[in-house]
């Protein structure tokens, strides 16, 4: 059997356990296997993000409703999420409660915050996550040129903001 | 705050984190501790319109303002930054490369001493770092406790009752706590053990990453020692995972460098004094082969293998012959070649005049 990268024979079958496609047998040479093996212990040990990349391919893909399920504060479906590993504002918590809790326990080991409290009580969750709707409506009504809509908006989003910091 | 766009000051000066003090500062360079929040009326960073990074941007930097305490601070508008300056406050640690690549409204305040500084619109709207030389938890948290403190005067961060600080990346929610203890470690390094310490780390949720964060290259030697998790724990808790850690690999380096001093003398003493001719003599360099040098001189000089040079101009030299602060002592941009001609020049200035003093060296 020959190297898979060159025309030399194989003489080392490597059995890649914890490759991204699952277990996968390799064939190479001597020189190609030093230089794989050596490029993987030069990679850093253990990125968080790598982690969390695991973690959500560990999961498998979901339900289509859950993975079409979108926060109706921010837009931004679990799929895109999944794919991104990133999620798109402080609803998403609460929106995808149910997705995220065993993601978090994965990762955590636990679900349940135990640390520091802010000392300032936040004014309203629920006013805060319809500030983050109303000026993506506002900007989506721009976008539209639906001016009037748009303005009307600004003004309830003023109002908001103005409540929020007295 | 002071809106301040140039840096001349800094370039001379070392940095809070190659300082080369504190407890155990031969092995251990520096502690840093950072939180990660949002504020709690706008999307995370991914979802954020241009329009809203420039609001998150002007809502920080206006409520910041209003902070007495932060009235020393200087205020840099990263986007307006050139590519040098940009590099410059990375190699200093000053901000991440997320921050120093991204598009858009962001900034980072930094405080005189540049003990702390507080990125804006990094991975998430806010991203508190507070730096100090040496191996010193205690009083990093007492600091970044107070600052992230003062900043919720002012700003109602994105917070869940269960979930605990909410951030962009599942990773960091709850506390958002990132507690990293920069290490040099060559001898664990020339002796092969790294890998196999590092494995036994991944067992107990505490990681380890490059100089300049995750992916990147384990430079000089120099590795962060960070916890893994952010939530069930509390913050003390966290750091207590950390701190247990570095005494380990304290006494496991200290035990490497004995063994190598004892059975490979005349090979050890031959390898760090070969590092320091070649840096003395070298006409051109990469940054990359100065690190490589740079670290085995400063265990030598630990070692007592080579005398007349002093560490911190070492510590200096790590982070001076870097790309972009090589630039700004030369008062010049260079491209790559050139560098590598003006980084053996000043390699060669500052080494072959032993025990120089530091004041001597910009």
């Amino acid at each position: 059997m020959k190297c898979q990268h060159c025309e030399k024979p194989a003489t080392f079958h490597i059995t890649e356990v914890l490759g991204p496609d699952g277990p996968h047998v390799v064939h190479l040479c001597e020189e190609h296997a030093r230089a794989m093996l050596s490029k993987e212990s030069a990679s850093p040990v253990a990125s968080i993000a790598g982690a969390l990349a695991k973690q959500l391919k560990l999961g498998g893909k979901g339900s289509p409703e859950t993975e079409t399920k979108e926060c109706p504060v921010c837009g931004i479906s679990f799929f895109e999420f999944r794919n991104s590993g990133r999620l798109g504002c402080p609803y998403d918590y609460t929106h995808f409660e149910k997705e995220l809790e065993p993601l978090l326990i994965n990762i955590h080991d636990s679900s349940v915050h135990r640390g520091k409290q802010p000392h300032r009580a936040a004014v309203s969750a629920d006013s805060q996550a319809r500030l983050i709707r109303l000026r993506r409506e506002m900007e989506e009504a721009i976008e539209r040129e639906d001016y009037e809509l748009a303005s009307s908006l600004r003004d309830q989003i003023r109002q908001l903001e103005d409540a929020g910091k007295s | 705050m002071l809106r301040d766009q140039s840096f001349e000051d800094l370039a001379g000066r070392c940095g809070e984190w190659l300082r080369g003090t504190g407890p155990e500062s031969d092995i251990v360079i520096s502690t840093r501790i950072r939180l990660a929040r949002n504020l709690a009326d706008f999307p995370f960073i991914r979802r954020c319109s241009d329009e809203d990074r420039l609001s998150i941007e002007r809502t920080v930097r206006a409520r910041m303002d209003k902070i007495e305490q932060l009235a020393t601070v200087r205020y840099v508008d990263v986007e307006e930054l050139s590519e040098v300056d940009r590099q410059f406050l990375v190699e200093r640690q000053l901000i991440s490369r997320e921050l120093a690549e991204a598009d858009g409204a962001r900034a980072v305040a930094v405080d005189p001493g540049e003990q702390f500084s507080v990125m804006i619109n990094e991975e998430d709207h806010l991203r508190i770092q507070v730096m100090h030389s040496g191996l010193d938890l205690d009083s990093a948290w007492a600091q970044i406790n107070e600052l992230d403190d003062l900043l919720e005067t002012t700003i109602t961060y994105a917070f869940h009752p269960k979930y605990g600080y909410l951030t962009a990346c599942p990773t960091n929610v709850g506390t958002g706590l990132r507690v990293s203890v920069m290490m040099h470690l060559p001898a664990l390094v020339v002796t092969q053990q790294i890998d196999k310490v590092f494995r036994s780390l991944q067992k107990i949720s505490v990681t380890v990453r490059g100089l300049y964060g995750e992916g990147s290259q384990y430079t000089g030697d120099f590795y962060q020692i960070s916890n893994q998790i952010t939530l069930g724990k509390t913050e003390a808790e966290l750091m207590q995972q950390v701190a247990e850690v570095v005494p380990l690999l304290i006494d496991y380096e200290r035990r490497a460098r004995q063994h190598l001093v004892q059975n490979t003398e005349k090979d050890l003493h031959d390898d760090v004094s070969r590092a320091l001719g070649i840096l003395r003599t070298a006409k051109k360099i990469s940054s990359e082969e100065t690190m490589h040098y740079l670290s085995k001189v400063r265990m030598g000089v630990n070692l007592g293998l080579i005398e007349g040079v002093e560490v911190n101009i070492l510590n200096k030299l790590f982070i001076h012959t870097q790309p972009a602060h090589l630039q700004k002592l030369r008062g010049r941009l260079l491209g790559s070649s050139d560098r590598n001609i003006e980084r053996a020049n000043y390699l060669q200035q500052h080494l072959t005049g032993q025990g120089k003093r530091e004041s001597d060296l910009n």
